[in-house]
């Protein structure tokens, strides 16, 4: 029998609606407030302290990293100003929504499936993090570099702890990820800033005025670790840009800027880019550098660690914290996303669901080993589906061509975007180039294939269909 | 009461940061530097999700 407490739990949790179906209403419109936090909160994450690290691993020289960076993430902060924003607040419904009206529900069904397994893979990576955290006070044996798969028991509890508290976050909705984002929010890269500054003198930093010239030599010397490929200016610029690619240009962010007042909002991403992917990134080569000094190298790599050598308690605090405030959202969209494909089914529930598969892949150190490989392979493989929602929005009334094809047809799957996705992707990994360049010349190749088939259906098989029907 | 909680959680956000700088220039231990870190964080977290939440209801 279910307590008075319980049922009351169940009906709370089903009076959570997160218009999945429907625009987002006037009433419902979020200030810049709460898109400030949760920018900040979820790009100042338990991934910075991976890719921060992964940078000085790939031997990035210090001149590189700070341009590239600067570059990178002014473009990424663009990406989602002008072209996430204008469609999220003109449209207000969600990524998923959107596709069924474009693509239909056949393709979107197959989309959102990637789509859930994709973010799964992300928010175990954080988890992963904040499992390094967890697991100090018990003195787990941490993962190394080249771990594939879990190397304890206690590796495993630690992960399934900190993935069941991050799924019960999540499931009362985007409020409350949002508003403990918020919380965390001004706290976070102060950590990070702070830990680097502590650690300076031990790196060879007596002053800030010679901080370049270490930074040269002990921190991002250009020389990477043994088994690693060396990492230029052009992979900074790219990875920072395309890191996010899903959410801007991929367009995962229509489901959380669709709340957003003004269609401008997308600026607000800058605070995550400049706080996050720059000084959170900088912070943790200081505190990887500062690692490989004093155990000569050693490929062990534990972000919870590194954090705890450099601010104690609040370190480790720092790295679950930061690790939780983006696997929550993730978790959250990934939630939508399988929330298409079943929407008889409460979002708690698929959240349930989506935290359960996330804690599973949390168990696989390789998650965060080679995270640089998987964010920009995640990005590559959602991008092609954000350039069909920005053709199909912008450029088909101009060329007079019917947009949501599949809703104003009443068809299931659709063609043309089936093939665009396929399309763009095989032309993509064909590409003679590393993974972190091939979703930009892929963005333009979407473009031009979602335009031509739909021409060529629109135009050319409809046309003929009604002439045989006269 | 609201002006007193955004007080201790500023200083909460100083007493994180601070120390950095001040082990930075030696003028205090690691471990105090790490003491003041640890009592920042718990005055910033105590304190900010009640103002900062009356400010989200306001």
């Amino acid at each position: 029998m279910k307590s008075k407490r319980g049922n009351v739990l169940v009906k709370k949790l089903d009076e959570i609606n997160e218009f999945e179906r429907t625009p987002v209403p006037p009433s419902k419109l979020k200030g810049a407030g709460s898109f400030w936090g949760m920018y900040a909160g979820e790009h100042t994450a338990g991934t910075e302290f991976v890719i921060g690290p992964l940078f000085v691993a790939h031997g990035v020289s210090a001149f590189d990293l700070v341009t590239g960076l600067l570059i990178g993430n002014l473009l990424a902060v663009l990406s989602w100003t002008f072209i996430t924003g204008p469609i999220a607040t003109r449209a207000r419904i969600t990524l998923y929504y959107f596709l069924e009206k474009i693509a239909g529900k056949k393709v979107t069904l197959l989309y959102n499936l990637v789509n859930a397994l994709m973010f799964c893979g992300l928010a175990g990576a954080m988890i992963a993090v904040s499992a390094t955290a967890i697991g100090i006070p018990f003195n787990l044996p941490m993962p190394s570099l080249n771990d594939f798969f879990p190397n304890s028991i206690g590796w495993i509890v630690a992960v399934i702890v900190v993935g069941a508290v991050t799924t019960a976050v999540a499931m009362f909705g985007y409020s409350v990820v949002a508003k403990f984002g918020k919380f965390a929010a001004p706290w976070m890269p102060l950590v990070f800033i702070a830990s680097a500054v502590a650690v300076l003198p031990e790196i060879g930093v007596s002053s800030f005025s010679n901080f370049w010239e270490v930074a040269k030599e002990r921190i991002w010397n250009g020389v990477p670790l043994e088994g690693q490929s060396k990492f230029t200016i052009w992979h900074i610029i790219f990875f920072s840009w395309f890191c996010n690619l899903a959410m801007h240009i991929g367009m995962a962010d229509l489901s959380i800027l669709r709340y957003a007042k003004k269609w401008y909002y997308g600026v607000t991403s800058s605070a995550g880019m400049f706080v996050g992917h720059y000084i959170a990134w900088l912070a943790s080569g200081i505190l990887y550098s500062l690692f490989l000094l004093e155990s000569n190298n050693s490929l062990a790599f534990s972000p919870g660690q590194v954090a705890y050598r450099a601010a104690g308690i609040a370190g480790i605090a720092c790295v679950i914290i930061a690790g939780w405030t983006t696997a929550n959202p993730t978790i959250y969209r990934a939630g939508l996303a399988l929330q298409a494909v079943m929407p008889k089914s409460k979002t708690w529930k698929v959240t349930m669901i989506i935290g359960a598969i996330t804690t599973f892949a949390a168990f696989f150190p390789a998650l965060v080993m080679r995270l640089l490989d998987f964010v920009s392979l995640y990005g590559l493989i959602l991008m092609p589906m954000g350039a069909v929602i920005f053709t199909d929005f912008w450029l088909f009334p101009k060329l007079k061509l019917t947009q949501n094809y599949a809703e104003v047809r009443k068809i299931q799957f659709s063609w043309p975007v089936f093939l665009t996705w396929c399309i763009t992707l095989l032309i993509a990994f064909l590409l003679p180039m590393e993974i972190y360049f091939k979703a930009l010349p892929g963005w333009f190749i979407a473009i031009i294939l979602y335009t031509g088939l739909s021409y060529f259906q629109q135009k050319v098989l409809e046309v003929r269909g009604k002439k045989k029907i006269l | 009461m609201k002006k007193i909680l955004i007080i201790i959680s500023f200083i909460g956000l100083a007493l994180t940061l601070l120390p950095s700088f001040l082990v930075f220039a030696s003028a205090i231990s690691w471990d105090t530097y790490l003491l003041l870190m640890n009592v920042g964080t718990i005055m910033w977290f105590v304190s900010a999700p009640f103002w900062m939440e009356k400010k989200d209801e306001a």
